[in-house]
């Protein structure tokens, strides 16, 4: 029976583990800005998921009140990374990562 | 229940956080004031930045006058210490800011666009510096290094004529996240296996990490969790202090970043993660200092070593400085693992150096922006050649604080390599002490590489080189300060040698 099986903690903590990977994969792998930092804004949420099921876990409430911090400057970042990307797209189109390297020695 | 009985909030006791508001109502001012008003006096929002900061500098030292008998306190629910550390981090911070605007004000007025944005980012930076330094929750720490972080990524994309400013930015914004979000993840586990994200609290309930550690006896299940969220905040101030192998970012970014700003980052980014690096290991992992103290210790090897010898193969000044940075991290890492013993004056060294090095790097990029045309080209090797024909007293000034950096007798980078390399013999470290002052000769053969190639090589133009007022001010208080504690180190060290930690 399916419906026997509870989901534990360890369980959740897996999943944010897995997530946490495939962002960061994605920020080493992909050559967008964009993808880039969409997958630094999985990475944060990985950790929220993390948060709240140690906040249950542990019946603790720092843990989930973390998660909305973490959301603020979750935000906070999608204002200030766009910013920076939009600024360099309007320099010239289609930037990718192997393009930004003008800067090495 | 909670809420049936009214939520109460913790007291704020507000005459300790004056630094704090301070710097935060400069920054608001600035920005609405600024709009509104758009003709500000030469050099006015400068004044202003520095004026802010010279306020906050005071109520700091107000502040570490009134800790004489007490070593410090946990105010606003245990969330940030005030004590000597953080005092004394936060003027270091400061007097960075002041230094900076004064520079921002030169290179401003050279491309003809001055504005307030800048002048409150740097503000904003300090702001979430000092919240950096004295935070003893790692939720706190993370939103002052957000804030600090998310402040230096604008600061280095901000000169939108000159592309490698824009890259900079970019890749500082993209591996910087990138770093939050392991510092984040170490949070995460930390607080799963110890149950707190408050690093010291001196009641039994709730507990902090330090206490939860210390009355654990061998969970089996939450130890992995605790040994990988250790490694993960490790990771992510390693990162921020430019620790190799997480330096790759700095040279790029300390090169495209507009000159002001890279000696802002170069000091204070790295004063604030040395300052949290040291509070969340020795305040709150005081137990766990068998597992963190070796990669302590290997994280100090490989950036001494990969900082010295990766500035000595750069053809950009910049860029020597760039990794030059680097292997002062090592150095300070030397002084953190000293610390680690827990005896012995590691701390005091380590916020020795931290001072002395702030200052120098704030004269060192000031000669460099003194140097750089329009837009900070021209920081090649070879447009420093034959310097000392051309302006003598800027080459004097450079050669001082290059010789400062290699350590050199009689300047005050002598007095900062002596503590860190007397702290790690006193506690027994002589196999780090050894390797670190290898590392420093073969850094000095960089220093020497720009001297030489000052004074011995002719210049390739004869044009006249003229020394912005501002600038030339940055350096000769620098040089000052290098000479005069190099003279009379007991200046600086009586006040660095009281520096505690709030709990101890």
């Amino acid at each position: 029976m399916l419906s026997a099986i509870e989901p534990t903690t360890s369980w959740y903590l897996i999943l944010s583990a897995v997530l946490f990977g495939i962002g960061t994969v994605g920020v080493l792998v992909r050559r967008n800005p964009l993808v880039m930092f969409m997958c630094i804004e999985l990475m944060l949420n990985a950790v929220n998921l993390s948060f709240v099921a140690l906040a249950t876990q542990l019946s603790n409430i720092n843990g989930q009140v973390a998660v909305f911090f973490v959301m603020v400057v979750a935000a906070a970042e999608v204002v200030v990374g766009l910013g920076i990307i939009v600024s360099i797209m309007r320099r010239r189109t289609n930037a990718t990562a192997d393009d930004l390297s003008g800067l090495r020695g | 229940m909670l809420l049936a009985n009214g939520l109460v909030g913790p007291s704020i006791p507000w005459t300790d956080i004056v630094p704090l508001l301070i710097l935060l109502g400069g920054a608001c001012f600035l920005l609405l004031v600024g709009s509104l008003v758009t003709t500000w006096p030469r050099h006015g929002y400068a004044w202003f930045t520095g004026a802010t900061a010279a306020a906050a500098l005071v109520a700091n030292c107000v502040e570490w006058n009134n800790l004489q008998k007490e070593v410090g306190r946990s105010i606003i629910a245990d969330a940030i210490f005030v004590d000597r550390f953080s005092v004394l981090g936060s003027i270091t911070v400061l007097g960075a800011v002041i230094f900076t605007s004064i520079l921002m004000s030169a290179y401003m007025q050279r491309s003809d666009e001055d504005g307030p944005e800048l002048y409150a980012l740097f503000l904003t930076a300090a702001f979430g510096a000092i919240v950096m330094l004295s935070a003893n929750d790692l939720i706190v720490l993370f939103l002052g290094l957000e804030i600090l972080s998310l402040s230096l990524y604008l600061l280095a994309a901000s000169n939108r004529r000159r592309e490698q400013s824009q890259e900079a930015g970019i890749k500082y914004f993209v591996l910087g996240g990138f770093a939050s979000a392991f510092f984040l993840y170490g949070i995460a586990l930390v607080y799963g296996s110890t149950g707190s994200t408050q690093l010291y609290v001196n009641t039994s309930t709730p507990q902090g990490i330090a206490q939860a550690l210390g009355s654990q006896v061998a969970v089996s299940g939450n130890e992995s969790l605790l040994l990988i969220g250790i490694g993960l905040l490790m990771i992510g101030l390693a990162f921020k202090v430019s620790a190799a192998p997480f330096h790759v970012w700095a040279p790029d970014v300390y090169e495209g970043a507009p000159t002001p700003v890279t000696a802002f980052m170069a000091s204070v980014g790295k004063v604030a993660a040395f300052a949290a690096l040291l509070r969340v290991l020795l305040v709150g992992l005081p137990q766990r200092v068998d597992d963190w103290r070796p990669v302590v210790f290997a994280l100090a090897i490989a950036t001494v070593f990969i900082g010295s010898i990766m500035a000595v193969v750069q053809t950009n000044v910049k860029r020597m400085l760039a990794y030059s940075s680097v292997s002062h991290a090592g150095f300070i890492l030397v002084g953190v693992e000293a610390a680690a013993h827990m005896r012995g004056d590691g701390l005091a060294s380590s916020m020795n150096y931290l001072a002395i090095y702030t200052v120098l790097v704030m004269g060192s990029f000031a000669i460099v922006l003194a140097m750089s045309g329009q837009q900070d080209a021209d920081t090649a090797l070879t447009d420093f050649r034959g310097l000392a024909k051309r302006r003598p007293a800027l080459a004097l000034a450079f050669s001082i604080l290059l010789f400062a950096q290699a350590g050199v007798p009689f300047t005050s980078g002598f007095v900062a390599k002596f503590g860190i390399m007397k702290s790690a013999v006193d506690v027994g470290s002589y196999a780090l002490a050894v390797a670190t002052m290898v590392a420093a000769v073969i850094g000095a053969f960089l220093y020497l590489r720009i001297v030489v190639s000052m004074w011995l090589e002719e210049p390739d133009t004869s044009e006249p080189l003229n020394v912005a007022k501002p600038v030339a001010i940055v350096i000769v208080l620098s040089v000052a300060f290098t000479l005069i504690v190099g003279m009379f180190p007991d200046l600086l060290l009586d006040a660095t040698r009281l520096v505690r930690f709030a709990p101890r």
